[in-house]
């Protein structure tokens, strides 16, 4: 992606999420708070965020590819469950990381 | 009102700022190591302020998708805030133009701050007082993650590709935990969309799997009856 393509991908980003905040106060609140509506948003996170770990962990354009990032990530749930702060999550995980591709070059 | 729940307030307010910051520089680093310019990130972090959104944004890029699936993953994890709004407009009930100077600061945090305020008051103030601690760390740490980030290179490159899936399931974590309202639901749609994800990476453009991930808000299900 060009720079100029990621300007424009970054400000309609940026617009759009705006324009998104600006609803919630402006239309009337029974169009948002429909059941349905709610019951959509609220899982949206859990959908999009557990698609993003997968493809941030182990994909590389359409391939498929385990390497550090897998290790890695492993440690982070580990961390995780430990109830480690996030800072330490990250930290661990990005050792984590170089260590696997300095030990063993994935 | 009572000066004790006002210090708290102020307390909670500030602190959260602060704690927020650090998810900043992870933030900056990841949208430098997707390839965004650190100006781009920090752009970001200033206009569209909201970090799950930033998040899927940068890791569709990243992933090598296109810019409209980079966009819509941003976009369907935005449509919280509209939601957040509509729970907040009776508290704050802005007037006038300063409708568009709030609704810049309704994020998951603040409408937190707000709604856990004990009066309309001290929610007027939380969510000023944490709206603005954070954004002023969040920017902050933005460019110090992005930059940082640009000036390394060799095998931190290795330790940024690892530390962006841990960062997103740091965000995910908080949903699954079983204190979260409704926690086996959102586990079952977690997965349903990271299996999704998974089965569609070999066969659709980078990114596009990300936002098809969406079909697994079916998992959860219709609304319950009882409405609140």
């Amino acid at each position: 992606m060009t720079g100029g393509t990621l300007w424009t991908v970054v400000l309609a980003g940026s617009l759009g999420c705006y324009l998104l905040k600006l609803a919630g106060l402006s239309v009337p609140a029974a169009w948002v708070q429909q059941p349905w509506v709610t019951r959509v948003v609220d899982f949206v996170p859990a959908a999009l965020l557990a698609a993003l770990v997968v493809v941030q962990a182990v994909s590389v354009g359409r391939d498929l590819v385990l390497d550090g990032r897998l290790v890695a990530l492993a440690v982070a749930a580990l961390a995780l469950a430990l109830r480690a702060p996030f800072i330490v999550v990250l930290v661990l995980a990005g050792a984590t990381g170089a260590l696997v591709h300095v030990l063993w070059g994935w | 009102m009572p000066s004790s729940a006002r210090s708290e307030t102020l307390r909670d307010s500030l602190g959260l700022g602060l704690a927020v910051g650090l998810y900043g520089v992870a933030f900056g680093a990841a949208a430098v190591a997707a390839g965004l310019a650190p100006w781009q990130a920090s752009v970001m972090s200033l206009l569209m302020f909201t970090g799950a959104s930033q998040f899927a944004l940068i890791g569709v890029i990243g992933a090598g998708g296109s810019a409209l699936a980079a966009v819509g993953s941003a976009l369907l994890l935005g449509t919280r805030n509209t939601v957040y709004g509509v729970r907040l407009l009776p508290l704050l009930a802005p007037r006038g133009v300063r409708r568009f100077g709030t609704a810049h600061w309704v994020i998951d945090e603040t409408t937190a701050l707000a709604v856990s305020a004990p009066d309309r008051g001290l929610a007027r103030l939380a969510f000023l007082v944490g709206g603005g601690s954070i954004f002023v760390m969040w920017n902050a740490t933005t460019l110090v993650g992005a930059f940082g980030a640009a000036a390394l290179g060799g095998a931190a490159k290795a330790a940024l590709d690892a530390v962006v899936p841990a960062a997103f399931l740091a965000l995910l974590w908080p949903r699954l935990r079983s204190s979260f309202p409704e926690a086996a639901v959102q586990r079952r749609v977690a997965l349903g969309g990271a299996v999704v994800a998974l089965v569609l990476t070999p066969f659709v453009p980078p990114g596009v799997q990300v936002v098809s991930a969406v079909v697994a808000v079916a998992l959860a299900g219709p609304p319950r009856k009882v409405a609140a």
